[in-house]
């Protein structure tokens, strides 16, 4: 139930409103929860909001951290 | 990425520790399923449900009192589409519809605005399941609703809080949960800070995961981690989504318009300040009050339970009925309904499930 879509922001609308790409699909969605949102951004989408930015560089260190700890035997 | 998966689970099966987890979310209960992890995992390592399928979660007393409320000819119900086949006592919200209530399934809770907007003579409600995350996106609409100065949108708030449902089960004597893999989505509008408490509190470690089958594993990961170190921290693994903040703008929408209330769970019973109601702002538009539904009492689906499954207690193959007279096609209970409802995920995706059909 709580699922989210990534989607990027094409186009910001009036009242919060703002066009997404979602895999080659456009939508309106609201922005709302997310006012600081640029157009270029990915945004998670749930329910017809984005809900978060979505920041790729943070999931990548989270594999490299663990990458590390494997490394070194810790685990 | 095939290779840091493999090591990942490398990593898994080198623990010989008899170790029990608990994924919250019914999101990763299904991703869980459809990935096969379950059946990747050592035998001592045990993935069990939680109460985070918000529709499984909901009280069968509830359940009834909606079904009530769409027998009213001038009422429109929008619900998401996991509730229509829900069972009620006597009946469900798709049985309603064939029988000529209209029930309408929408994807998002704006469209109601719209709906609500068309048809001036009816009343338009708005079917309030889930959790934090489906909550803000609720109250924005009743923000846009007031703004709009619609008088025919209500809402019939069943939306409940996570962390008071793992509490209770963290609390429980009964139940043996080790750690917790916790919802990705749900954190990213909390923020941290109740798994802080709760890993702190229970000396539990805590893991907030994503929802591939690498951010699972690597959640297994960090979780066994800490248990060999025995650390008990709140962590998250799902960076590129969930900030330790969470999302303030998204909290603030909840608090402008719902406060917290006595929640009814299936399986978990009353729980104090679980729920979420309408600040008396918002009374108008609160559909319980509008249409004076009274409380309706649970009564039990003879043989199922979901209950049980719910807390960790119980899993879906230990049931009676699961395979036999439950099944996706003619669920008995909610946790057959919706797709991820954890008798819903080992059904469609355990294998081994035809030696329960034999």
């Amino acid at each position: 139930m709580c699922l989210g879509v990534p989607g990027r922001i094409i186009e910001m609308k009036e009242n919060y409103r703002a066009i997404v790409d979602v895999n080659g699909n456009r939508m309106e969605i609201s922005v709302r929860l997310t006012p600081e949102v640029q157009v270029g951004q990915y945004v998670l989408i749930h329910a017809g909001f984005a809900m978060e930015i979505i920041d790729e560089d943070a999931a990548r260190e989270t594999m490299q951290l663990l990458l590390e700890v494997m490394e070194y035997g810790q685990l | 990425m095939a290779s840091y998966s493999q090591r990942l689970l490398q990593v898994i099966r080198s623990t010989n520790r008899e170790i029990s987890l608990m994924e919250v979310c019914g999101t990763h209960t299904m991703a869980i399923a459809r990935s096969g992890i379950r059946e990747l995992l050592p035998p001592n390592i045990r993935l069990l449900s939680g109460p985070g399928c918000p529709v499984c979660v909901t009280s069968q007393g509830d359940i009834d009192s909606v079904i009530e409320m769409v027998r009213r000819e001038e009422v429109i119900l929008l619900t998401f589409g996991d509730m229509m086949r829900v069972p009620g006592t006597r009946s469900s919200l798709q049985e309603e519809r064939s029988r000529g209530a209209d029930v309408r399934v929408v994807y998002s809770p704006l469209e109601a605005l719209k709906i609500a907007e068309n048809n001036p003579d009816r009343e338009v409600v708005f079917l309030g399941i889930g959790f934090e995350t489906t909550v803000p996106t609720v109250a924005v609409t009743l923000e846009e609703a007031r703004e709009a100065g619609l008088h025919n949108f209500s809402l019939f708030s069943l939306h409940k809080l996570v962390p008071p449902a793992l509490e209770l089960i963290m609390s429980d004597p009964e139940i043996r949960v080790d750690g917790l893999i916790c919802p990705g989505h749900v954190t990213a509008v909390t923020g941290l800070r109740p798994y802080e408490t709760l890993a702190h509190k229970y000396g539990k470690p805590c893991v907030v995961t994503g929802f591939e089958a690498v951010d699972i594993l690597e959640g297994i990961v960090m979780l066994i981690h800490q248990l060999q170190n025995s650390t008990a921290r709140a962590e998250i693994q799902y960076k590129r989504v969930v900030k330790p903040e969470g999302n303030p703008a998204a909290m603030d929408a909840i608090w402008r318009v719902f406060e917290t209330a006595p929640s009814r769970w299936r399986g978990l019973g009353m729980i104090p300040d679980s729920g979420l109601q309408l600040r008396d702002e918002y009374a108008a538009m609160d559909a319980r009050r509008k249409f004076n539904l009274p409380e309706m009492e649970d009564i039990p689906i003879k043989g199922c339970i979901c209950g049980a499954v719910l807390t960790g207690k119980k899993i879906p193959t230990d049931c009676a009925l699961f395979g036999r007279s439950c099944t996706p096609l003619e669920p008995v209970g909610p946790c057959m309904v919706s797709q991820e409802g954890a008798c819903a995920a080992y059904y469609r995706y355990t294998p081994g499930k035809r030696k329960v059909l034999e």
